[in-house]
């Protein structure tokens, strides 16, 4: 099934601030981009926009779900969320108090996703054997790269066809990094998902990367069609590979 | 099924209660208990908003008063229509009116709810501090606006004359206004577990604790946020509504007091704000404290008594009262997923 996003010449801010200036780009249907930018240069804001918790000023975002287009702007948030495209937040921004198992079926507050909460969670379990250990442990008290599972699974519970990860890499060690990384790799073949993944670590971001836009003060300033040509841009060396 | 049976047993205590008043035969208890249980209403109400989702509303004493001077202003219609109004219309009003209190008291929360949804949609995309200074503002321009409304007496006030009985069996006034509290106190403290227990609640809570993630989890976040402050701006009003006949004269500066805003938000914290249980503790024993200490000591007392309890807690016992209890009781269990039928 066709499920895809197509950004066109999307401009944003906030106030007086610009921080996205006539950005597009393309997520392909089953394939991974990833958003290459340090800090501060619009991937969260651009995310926002997706999402609808942040009114562009100018531009078009159009989402192909199952075929079919729809104007992202003209949608709430839990509307956007309905069509199924599902947002794991930076920094995971889970309920700390609450357990792993609450943490997950907060993931399917939406009535099409309470209807089959029991099988996702039971998916959710199986992709993550540990959480299915701990469901009964409250998310403070697990590791970060633990809780990046969490905050996961929770995006699983609403059935999603495009996952949207923001940062998955903040706050964790390297070695939970690569893992975290992986998995979304993972989840993108198993459940045949369509991926755009924010992310300041380039070297891991790349492996999985189908597509990669570096955004740079708010404007998309290169694109890799292939991990290669990635590998080989001055940009990037530039400006991750210190070269 | 567990909800009708709680829902009974409310209703059964708070008749339980005004039979037990009745049968202590004390006329000045039934005054002081109105404003307890007046308490109750608005710190369950307070509650919905700021301890379920996290809003502290600091406009308490204008949703009050919204309730007052609806039924202010309706109270005055009777005698203004006669003068001003054309004869027929003047006739079908003194058919209608007065308008029982209950029915007041549905107008109040009526106005006083679409207020609160006005406010939510003014103010709902401020969080922390900044929402609770914007619904002071609130309370500010709405007492301007009454004292400056001639119809309702402006600065000067109404006085309300009230029947010493009324036609419902010759029932004694003060007894009868006791009793509709008492029912509204028993409706809002099932309203609020039941929103507690629901689906809604859960969005609430969500947002209250993070929320960014609610709205990631696809939780309608403005809706549930604006159902809420009506809700509960509506519970307020209604407490406010039967209030001219109870004190018989009403006036600005009074009626949109401070003191419904710091009760409102010291009874849940004392008692506790994660539920329904802790509004009702708070309430009851910070509102007994204030009436005792109103009668014993004088009624700036009361005043300084709620400050200094208020201060204690923050600092010694930040989950309230429920908190002591927390140790006691077994841990909880985890929300399992194949109970509860939505």
């Amino acid at each position: 099934m066709d499920n895809r996003i197509a950004i066109r010449n999307l401009s944003a801010g906030y106030g007086a601030v610009r921080v996205l200036e006539d950005v597009s780009l393309d997520v392909a249907s089953g394939q991974t981009a990833v958003l290459l930018g340090v800090n501060g240069n619009g991937k969260s804001t651009l995310i926002k926009c997706i999402m609808g918790m942040c009114k562009p000023s100018a531009g078009a975002i159009e989402a192909h779900i199952d075929g079919q287009p729809h104007d992202l702007l003209k949608l709430t948030t839990e509307e956007i969320v309905d069509l199924g495209i599902g947002l794991v937040p930076e920094g995971r921004r889970l309920f700390p108090k609450l357990t792993v198992e609450e943490n997950l079926l907060l993931g399917a507050y939406r009535p099409a996703a309470r209807v089959k909460r029991l099988a996702n969670l039971d998916f959710v379990f199986e992709t993550f054997p540990r959480l299915a250990e701990r469901r009964r442990q409250p998310v403070a008290l697990m590791s970060g790269g633990e809780q990046q599972m969490v905050a996961l699974g929770r995006a699983l519970m609403l059935e999603p066809k495009i996952l949207i990860v923001d940062e998955p890499s903040v706050g964790l060690a390297p070695i939970f990094v690569a893992r975290t990384i992986d998995v979304i790799d993972q989840l993108k073949r198993v459940k045949n998902l369509t991926v755009l993944m924010a992310e300041q670590n380039f070297n891991q971001a790349i492996r999985v990367a189908d597509t990669g836009y570096v955004i740079v003060h708010g404007q998309i300033a290169f694109t890799g069609r292939s991990r290669d040509e990635l590998n080989n841009s001055e940009l990037i060396r530039r400006l991750y590979l210190g070269a | 099924m567990r909800m009708p049976i709680f829902s009974l047993l409310a209703l059964v205590v708070a008749a339980a209660l005004f039979a037990a008043f009745l049968a202590i035969g004390n006329e000045y208890l039934f005054f002081a208990g109105y404003v307890v249980v007046q308490y109750v209403v608005i710190a369950t109400a307070w509650n919905i908003l700021g301890g379920y989702c996290g809003y502290v509303n600091f406009g308490t004493g204008a949703f009050f008063a919204v309730g007052a001077y609806a039924t202010v202003a309706l109270h005055k219609l009777q005698n203004y229509s006669e003068n001003n109004f054309p004869p027929a219309v003047a006739e079908v009003i003194a058919v209608i009116f007065p308008l029982p209190i209950p029915v007041l008291i549905l107008i109040g929360g009526l106005l006083s709810g679409i207020i609160g949804l006005l406010m939510g949609y003014l103010t709902l995309r401020l969080r922390g501090v900044f929402f609770a200074i914007a619904t002071l503002a609130l309370a500010v321009v709405l007492q301007t606006l009454v004292v400056n409304w001639d119809y309702v007496g402006g600065s000067r006030g109404a006085t309300i004359l009230r029947p010493p009985t009324t036609s419902l069996f010759g029932m004694d006034y003060i007894h009868y206004l006791f009793a509709l509290m008492l029912l509204l106190a028993a409706i809002s403290i099932i309203i609020a577990r039941g929103i507690e227990r629901s689906t809604f609640g859960y969005g609430l809570a969500s947002i209250r604790d993070d929320e960014l993630a609610a709205e990631a989890a696809g939780v309608p976040t403005l809706r549930l946020k604006l159902a809420c402050t009506a809700i509960s701006g509506a519970l307020m009003g209604m407490a406010g509504a039967p209030f001219p006949y109870y004190v018989g004269y009403v006036e600005p500066a009074s009626t949109f007091s401070l003191i419904y805003a710091v009760n409102a938000i010291a009874m849940p914290m004392v008692g506790g704000t994660a539920g329904w249980l802790g509004p009702l503790l708070g309430s009851l024993t910070l509102g007994s404290l204030q009436q005792i200490a109103s009668v014993t000591i004088s009624s700036e007392a009361s005043l300084l008594l709620i400050g200094v309890i208020l201060v204690a807690f923050v600092v010694l016992a930040p989950r309230g009262m429920l908190g002591w209890f927390d140790r006691l009781r077994p841990k909880r269990k985890g929300m399992v997923a194949t109970g509860g039928g939505h």
